[in-house]
């Protein structure tokens, strides 16, 4: 027992088939029910999420004779989060011959994740890797290409093969532009209702299952029950918990949530991917951060001044022999090309220890000096060109005349809802797919896996798999008069009501602030019993005060973006809540949550496999407060748990 | 800085609009031009004043949401650089902004400088794309593409989809982002199939949907936030004549 949370039953993956790894999705998709293609046209799914989960599913739904209602919060499924991913999508294609396969990206895939993700989902996302290049070329997407016409290909994060295919630094809008015009091309032919600028607020449950969802029309504020066979939540990530981040303004965590707090377990929410280079804040007025490609550790070289006292003097000053490239001297043998998580906490480090630099001495130099002497400007021009401008327009300085600032900032979360193998969670016909779900990179992601598994999710695994539950319908028709129908709007309309009559002092963003301050401080880069201790209690005390003094301005019957933004930082407040359980429970070091207690004696990140080996997945708060915890136990029959090296 | 800003105020898609002028204090010169308006929707909302509205959501220059006439210009004063993207050290302690919607028949303002994109999803749907339903795509190494063809399409197809280019348009023509559409799946072998049905569903999309004709005039390019060139369009009124002759 203690003050924070309960231990309830194992929570177990009935779809999950066993047997060889190589055969499972295979015989999982042979076991399957089908539905024959008139009846398709008789079931309705609805998917929330127009990113590249939700724009390949809704897609690949429809032209499969499903009708599909989709749903998103921007004025155009283009704009979706998806579409600023800059760097990469992994596939096992072995295009380069360098040894490249499918157990690899397997194998790099579940060791990347620290050994907290299940083997068969990963076995299968490396499969399916391959047929989304192809989908992709087929539709148009511009890829990289060498001059024999070929798809060219660069490592990515440290990885030793050449698996990354790419288009420029803007491989995420390329992707997401094709899923997208297939997803125009459906709403064309009215297979695909497009309800753009609509936000969902709950989810409706009828007998058990899940049926539906409320939605608020953001231009006239029109509350509607939308009906469906099946849901699927393509609703992106919750970085945006932290209120900094590299995510766009708008992801926000309240589908999931809402899922959520009806029944859907939502699994290892404090497993947050923490980028290493971004650009450091600028002020107060600081409404978001900005990534800044990994790539450019391949030329860069990370250090700050050997002495606190140096840190207020212009780069060009300190001496070579007084500066620390501390990556360099802590991890000889990778250097500046060590994973994310290790390069982000190295930087907290030496800012921690005062030797930070710019403004609150809150960034490391990444200085592209040695290459420029190396190389020439011209080379360093033609590979990171556009890096560079889009750094001097953010910063107003010249990163070829003096180093580059850099700082950490959140970037991705792994956790999300728990599905199984089918991608279902634990509400019968709600899938969830994408960021938003915790399925395939357990406590870690490698870089250029994101799009790969939210195309994979989309175009491959989902429309398999729903077909098994679809082919129990059609369900009863529902009207507006049911009773979980007519709950699940009023639930709705209320939570609104409450919103905009507390009428308080201080501003949602405020808020917001003050609660991503929190989060970064106690469950950031590090954490530790104490600080989040500390946390839940603090958190807490804001919940309380946001609900007596937020000041909503406006009515809910009009186009209102701070209701909006009011109805996300309510349900980032309880998610921050639970994050940070999450990581006290979590009394060891894995990937990207790092326990103060819990390091080797020269510091680095020390997993307990033999108590910590699950996910875990949480049932929402209950009426004494506390949330419940159920494990599923992790198994690795082919990749053996081992401990990451970078040294 | 301290500086004024005008900004276009209207309540509703069927209300009148005006100007209206407010003093912003003590703002950063780093702060992007959204963050400024940011701090003045936070003083707004404590006087009890309704908050502006306004698109945005990357803040990096890629979704297209953020859409701003900046002292009458599409974007504001900085070259290829959107909204979200242009930052308070390109203006001066003192300085009166004009802060208005796009203008456009195709884009009705929603509220304040809140405007309706659709039209540009229809035109799109009327054509933008290659029709490859998921699972029938060959290996993606059968058809290679020529390096020069592959680079020239991407170019094409970074347009954000943002609408500066009718904004700007003195005719409130779509011609420069569905120039960039055609160029994009044109160039590629897997676009040849539907390249003439495309080009002529999508100029008539672009009627249907209240966008006004091109005369050439420029202003488009000049604007556009992803330097699509100008040049684009006499490609799309090539492969548009092409088309037409063929059918
Ligand atoms: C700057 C940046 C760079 C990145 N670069 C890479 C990279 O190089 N390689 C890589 O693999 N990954 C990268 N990632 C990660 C990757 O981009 C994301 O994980 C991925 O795109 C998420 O896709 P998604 O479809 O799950 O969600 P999203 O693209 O976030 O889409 C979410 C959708 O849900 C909708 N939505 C959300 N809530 C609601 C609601 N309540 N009601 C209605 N609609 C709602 C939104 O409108 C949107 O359409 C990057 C991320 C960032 C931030
Ligand atoms: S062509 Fe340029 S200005 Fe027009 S929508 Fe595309 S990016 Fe925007
Ligand atoms: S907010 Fe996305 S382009 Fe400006």
């Amino acid at each position: 027992m203690n003050d924070f949370w309960i231990e309830g039953e194992p929570v177990v993956d009935k779809a999950a088939p066993d047997g060889p790894v190589e055969t499972r999705w295979e015989r999982r998709k042979f076991a399957a029910k089908l539905v024959n293609p008139a009846n398709r046209r008789k079931l309705t799914v609805i998917v929330v999420g127009t990113g590249l989960a939700g724009g390949s599913a809704a897609a690949t739904l429809a032209e499969a004779g499903y009708r599909v209602k989709s749903y998103c919060y921007q004025d155009s499924p283009r704009r979706a989060h998806s579409i600023a991913a800059q760097g990469g999508i992994n596939a096992a294609k072995n295009y380069r011959n360098d040894g490249d396969s499918v157990y690899r990206l397997f194998y790099d895939t579940v060791k990347g994740g620290d050994f907290r993700a299940r083997e068969s989902n990963v076995y299968r996302l490396a499969q399916v890797s391959v047929n989304i290049i192809d989908q992709c070329v087929a539709q148009g997407v511009p890829f990289a290409r060498e001059y024999g016409g070929l798809l060219d290909n660069r490592s990515f994060g440290g990885t030793q093969v050449s698996r990354t295919f790419y288009a420029r630094g803007q491989t995420g809008q390329q992707l997401l532009l094709g899923a997208y015009q297939a997803m125009e091309r459906q709403i064309g032919l009215g297979n695909i209702e497009m309800n753009a600028r609509h936000e969902m607020l709950e989810l409706i449950i009828v007998d058990g299952k899940a049926r539906g969802i409320v939605v608020r029309d953001m231009v006239t504020g029109e509350i509607t029950t939308e009906f469906a066979d099946a849901v699927v939540l393509a609703s992106g990530g919750y970085g945006n918990v932290f209120f900094l981040s590299t995510n766009a303004k708008g992801c926000n965590v309240t589908a999931s949530w809402r899922a959520h707090r009806k029944g859907a377990l939502f699994a290892n929410p404090c497993y947050t991917q923490i980028h290493p280079t971004c650009i450091p804040e600028s002020g107060s007025h600081q409404s978001k951060l900005t990534l800044m490609s990994e790539s450019l550790r391949n030329d860069g070289r990370v250090w700050v001044p050997k002495r606190a006292a140096d840190c207020q003097k212009p780069a060009a000053e300190i001496a070579e022999e007084d500066r620390d490239y501390y990556l360099e001297r802590i991890y000889p043998s990778f250097g500046n090309l060590v994973p994310r998580d290790i390069a982000s906490r190295a930087a907290k480090n030496v800012c921690d220890e005062g030797r930070g630099v710019g403004p609150g001495g809150l960034g490391v130099y990444l200085d592209f000096a040695d290459a420029i002497k190396r190389l020439g400007r011209k080379a360093v021009e033609a590979k990171y060109g556009n890096l560079f401008e889009m750094y001097e327009r953010i910063t107003g300085e010249d990163p070829y005349a003096t180093p580059m600032r850099i700082y950490p900032a959140v970037h991705y979360t792994m956790g999300g809802l728990w599905v199984d193998y089918d991608l279902q969670s634990t509400i019968p016909g709600l899938f969830v797919i994408g960021e938003a779900n915790f399925s395939d990179h357990g406590a870690n992601r490698l870089g250029a896996s994101a799009l790969m598994q939210g195309l994979a999710d989309g175009y491959f695994v989902l429309p398999n798999t729903i077909n098994n539950y679809l082919a129990a319908g059609p369900f009863p028709s529902l009207s507006e008069q049911d009773a979980p129908v007519v709950e699940a709007r009023k639930q709705v309309e209320d939570r609104i009501k409450k919103l905009l009559e507390i009428n308080g002092d201080r501003t949602v963003d405020s808020f917001h602030r003050e609660l991503g301050q929190i989060m970064w401080e106690y469950c950031g880069m590090e954490r530790s019993e104490e600080g989040l201790t500390k946390a839940v209690g603090l958190i807490r005390a804001l919940k309380e005060e946001f609900w007596t003094r937020v000041k909503v301005p406006g009515k809910g019957e009009e186009l209102n973006q701070n209701l909006e933004k009011a109805g996300r930082v309510a349900d980032f407040l309880e998610l921050g809540e639970l994050m940070c359980i999450d990581a006290l429970h979590r009394r060891e070091s894995c990937g990207g949550h790092f326990r103060a207690e819990s390091q080797t004696p020269d510091g680095e990140a020390l997993r307990h496999d033999d108590e910590f080996s699950y996910a875990a997945a949480w049932e929402y708060f209950g009426a004494d407060g506390k949330p419940t915890l159920h494990k599923e136990e992790l198994n690795f029959e082919y990749v053996h748990p081992s401990t990451r090296s970078y040294k | 800085m301290d500086i004024k800003v005008r900004v276009w105020r209207q309540s509703g898609p069927s209300s009148a609009g005006q100007m209206v002028t407010y003093d912003v204090k003590d703002i950063s010169p780093d702060a992007s031009f959204l963050e400024m308006i940011d701090v003045l929707n936070e003083t707004l909302i404590l006087n009890g004043d309704d908050p502006i509205a306004f698109d945005h959501d990357c803040r990096e220059g890629i979704c297209g949401a953020c859409s701003m006439v900046i002292n009458g210009v599409a974007h504001g004063p900085e070259k290829a650089t959107t909204t979200c993207q242009l930052h308070m050290r390109h203006f001066k302690d003192g300085d009166v902004i004009d802060v208005e919607p796009w203008r456009a028949a195709a884009f009705p303002v929603i509220k304040d400088l809140v405007v309706d994109r659709t039209s540009f999803d229809k035109i799109i749907q009327a054509g933008g794309y290659i029709s490859a339903p998921t699972g029938t795509a060959p290996d993606a190494h059968a058809t290679p593409v020529p390096k020069k063809d592959a680079d020239a399409a991407f170019e094409a197809a970074t347009c954000i989809g943002c609408g500066a280019c009718v904004a700007a348009c003195p005719n409130g023509s779509s011609m420069l982002f569905t120039a960039a559409k055609i160029t994009h799946l044109g160039l590629m072998p897997q676009g040849q199939p539907e390249r003439d049905t495309r080009v002529i569903d999508m100029l008539q999309a672009q009627d249907d949907a209240g966008f006004g004709g091109c005369t050439n005039m420029g202003e488009c390019a000049e604007v556009c936030p992803k330097g699509i060139p100008l040049s684009l369009i006499g490609r799309l009124n090539s492969d548009y004549r092409k088309a037409i002759s063929k059918h």
